[in-house]
């Protein structure tokens, strides 16, 4: 099978619609088929990494658990978009996991470079 | 790359995201609510001057939009051309 370069773009805020829930399992599911899996949060997507969600209380699951498996599922990247976290009032410090900070030109390089996007 | 954009400008802030990534020779087309936003008079006509615009005509027309001007520069394309575009651009991505 060929490595295609898959990388998922994640713009919505968790828990108002499933997008955000629905994606995580699409990259998970991609990941078990040995292809080259990125992961990109800009826009409200950003908003999926902070720490500290207790989504439990408004009856759903929290995100927490599956972002932090990421790295046993053999995913390559996770970017995160500055710019996006800057005007949103949130830094690095507020996310749940290690990412890559890219800034917007950056963002653009690495979605130019995919074979594949994937978005919901 | 392809952008798709199918949400209003008005309401919604995917066209915004979408340009501000974009790079040279990128093209868009807009489809569904999004071909509000090519409507030369409109807002955002000046952020869309001068890219690789198209526009899907029957998305236009449900809306009676088809009769209004369009931004200069943009083309109007049924389904088999939004297909073309598709085929011609190494990648697409759509701004949902």
């Amino acid at each position: 099978m060929t490595h295609k370069k898959i990388v998922f773009v994640s713009r919505k805020a968790p828990y108002g619609t499933n997008a955000a829930a629905e994606m995580i399992e699409a990259v998970l599911v991609t990941a078990a088929f040995d292809q080259q899996v990125h992961l990109a949060f800009l826009d409200d997507g950003v908003f999926q990494l902070a720490r500290a969600q207790t989504p439990e209380a408004i009856g759903h699951k929290p995100f927490a658990q599956n972002l932090t498996e990421l790295g046993e599922y053999d995913i390559d990247h996770v970017w995160v978009e500055r710019e996006s976290l800057a005007e949103r009032g949130l830094t690095e410090h507020d996310l749940m996991i290690a990412v890559s900070l890219v800034n917007r030109a950056a963002m653009a390089e690495v979605l130019a470079e995919a074979d594949i996007l994937m978005s919901l | 790359m392809l952008h798709i954009v199918s949400k209003s400008p008005y309401a919604d802030a995917s066209l915004e995201s979408c340009l501000n990534h974009w790079r040279d020779g990128d093209a868009l087309i807009l489809i569904e609510d999004a071909v509000v936003a090519a409507l030369a008079e409109g807002r955002f006509s000046t952020r869309l001057k001068g890219l690789a615009l198209h526009v899907l005509t029957p998305d236009l027309e449900a809306r009676g939009l088809s009769v209004k001007a369009l931004v200069d520069g943009a083309a109007q394309v049924d389904y088999e051309g939004f297909v073309d575009l598709c085929a011609e651009q190494p990648a697409s991505l759509s701004w949902l």
